[in-house]
């Protein structure tokens, strides 16, 4: 049975066409992917994400374990700061790609909807020392409000100024007088935040934030416009880019995998060689020189040969051009590289670009503000 | 609600047809389109070719992904409608009128039979409606 989230009456009200997304009952789209892209890159827009996976570590040994099952190094956390991070298995393929919080009196991890099942069960097995994990899944809500007036409009219903939260920091506070976790993170490539906070307490939060964006034409979207923001940005979807047979190196997400930790991490030892190899495949962009869009799957040749495979596609928005993410031969991989697609029997072609496809994002990045 | 002309004539797979002498008109339904959302792309390869009934003529490509467009009928596939090039969102905002996509000289016009009635496709599309 579909799970709901606390928002899905809101989602029907709203005309949400809903689907079965990690196994809830989430809205596609409202009115449309394209205006709802532009709502986001225009001004502010609000994602129900609360299909994420949330789960709580805390205990004496929790850093430790927390740096011996994720790629990134949780050590250099300040408390309040955030790192995007990634689980492997020992071959070094991606169990899941997440965010680890530092709280006060926890680290907090946030998975993948659709992996949440998996990670915790796979968590708990590599469990050791003094460790305690909570699924806080289900009794929490998670909001995604994102774009270049996300501040200023939840700002109206924030009880601490939001501007010190620097680029993946994060606070406690109040948001239309409920507690809640803010930090200034998202999937867009727009400056955002997500919030945090009690389902109990959802619907209250959601109303204050739609009156307070009113001004800004706030307005909710759906998993479609996510999916295209997130692409134009290179941003890694788990189960399209990554997965358990790729691995971060070659993802491009080296930057998240500190291969320095002393007492390593698992598979690091398979990863070290294949950053000191240099990956056979990477994960690159390409625009399309015509109108075709590719779609997973389909074939990336040069000159006949099969280079790679695309792993997301989609028409840009914000470009009005076919753009796609995939894997190609690291020959094959610099930006300049002219290839072709195969949609569906007729060559089409396209160049390998350097990422991001959008470069205009409005995502506050320099900046690391202290909360 | 999707809107359903009575003067047209229905294929499961979601096309309408209108018979104009042995040329017919086809394109997708309004179901059709609101399922498939931000239409960005319309190709039809078949300009020119004899197709068979429920062959597949072109593709229309949305943000979200692509499908076939099959056509209701056997013939000769006469004309596509080139102005979709610059405005595929026609075929979102009027997929009855300037959302057409081809036109098909009818070989055999008993297939028609075939093809479902408003009342028929409306109950068609309610069942394959998201809830």
């Amino acid at each position: 049975m579909l799970k709901l989230t606390p928002f899905h009456d809101r989602h029907l009200a709203a005309g949400g066409r809903m689907v079965d997304f990690a196994g809830y009952d989430l809205p596609v789209q409202f009115h449309g992917i394209i205006p709802e892209h532009n709502r986001v890159r225009n001004t502010v827009g609000v994602f129900d994400v609360s299909h994420m996976g949330r789960i709580e570590v805390r205990g004496r040994d929790a850093l430790a374990f927390i740096n011996r099952v994720t790629t990134n190094d949780a050590s250099k956390l300040a408390v309040y700061q955030a790192q995007y991070s990634v689980l492997c298995y020992p071959d070094g393929g991606i169990v899941d790609d997440l965010v680890v919080y530092r709280l006060p009196d926890c680290y907090f991890l946030v998975v993948n909807g659709a992996n949440n099942e998996k990670d915790t069960a796979w968590l708990h097995e590599h469990l050791s020392g003094e460790v305690q994990m909570e699924n806080i899944t289900e009794v929490q809500a998670q909001l995604a409000i994102q774009g270049p007036k996300a501040e200023p409009a939840i700002q109206k219903v924030c009880s601490i100024p939001l501007t010190p939260v620097g680029f993946y920091w994060a606070a406690h506070c109040e948001v239309a007088g409920v507690k809640a976790l803010v930090s200034r993170t998202g999937y867009t490539g727009e400056d955002g935040f997500e919030a945090y906070f009690p389902a109990a307490s959802a619907l209250r939060v959601w109303d204050a934030i739609f009156a307070a964006g009113k001004e800004f034409d706030i307005e909710p979207i759906g998993l479609g416009a996510r999916d295209t923001l997130r692409m134009e940005m290179k941003m890694a979807l788990y189960g399209n880019d990554i997965d358990k047979n790729t691995n971060p190196i070659e993802a491009g997400l080296s930057w998240v995998v500190a291969l320095d930790k002393p007492e390593g991490f698992i598979g690091s030892d398979v990863l070290k060689r294949v950053e000191e190899e240099k990956p056979a495949r990477r994960l690159v962009c390409t625009e399309m020189q015509d109108r075709s869009i590719a779609r997973p799957h389909y074939p990336i040749t040069v000159q006949g040969q099969l280079v790679g495979n695309v792993t997301s596609g989609t028409l840009s928005p914000s470009l009005n051009k076919g753009i796609a993410l995939g894997y190609v031969k690291r020959q094959f991989a610099k930006a300049g590289t002219e290839v072709q697609i195969d949609i569906r029997g007729r060559t089409a072609a396209a160049l390998i670009v350097k990422p991001p496809f959008y470069k205009h994002g409005s995502v506050r990045k320099g900046q690391s503000g202290k909360a | 609600m999707a809107n359903f002309p009575s003067d047209l004539k229905y294929a499961k797979t979601h096309e309408w047809l209108k018979l104009d002498g042995d040329i017919a008109t086809i394109g997708i339904t309004d179901f059709a389109q609101g399922e498939l959302s931000d239409i960005v792309y319309v190709e039809i390869t078949a300009v020119g070719k004899t197709i068979k009934r429920d062959e597949s003529i072109g593709t229309i490509e949305a943000v979200k992904a692509v499908s076939d467009l099959y056509s209701p009928v056997s013939g000769e596939v006469t004309e596509a409608n080139e102005a979709l090039k610059d405005s595929p969102a026609s075929v979102n905002k009027d997929p009855y009128g300037a959302g057409w996509m081809a036109k098909i000289r009818v070989s055999d016009p008993t297939e028609l039979a075939n093809l479902l009635d408003a009342a028929a496709y409306a109950e068609l599309a309610a069942k394959s409606a998201h809830h």
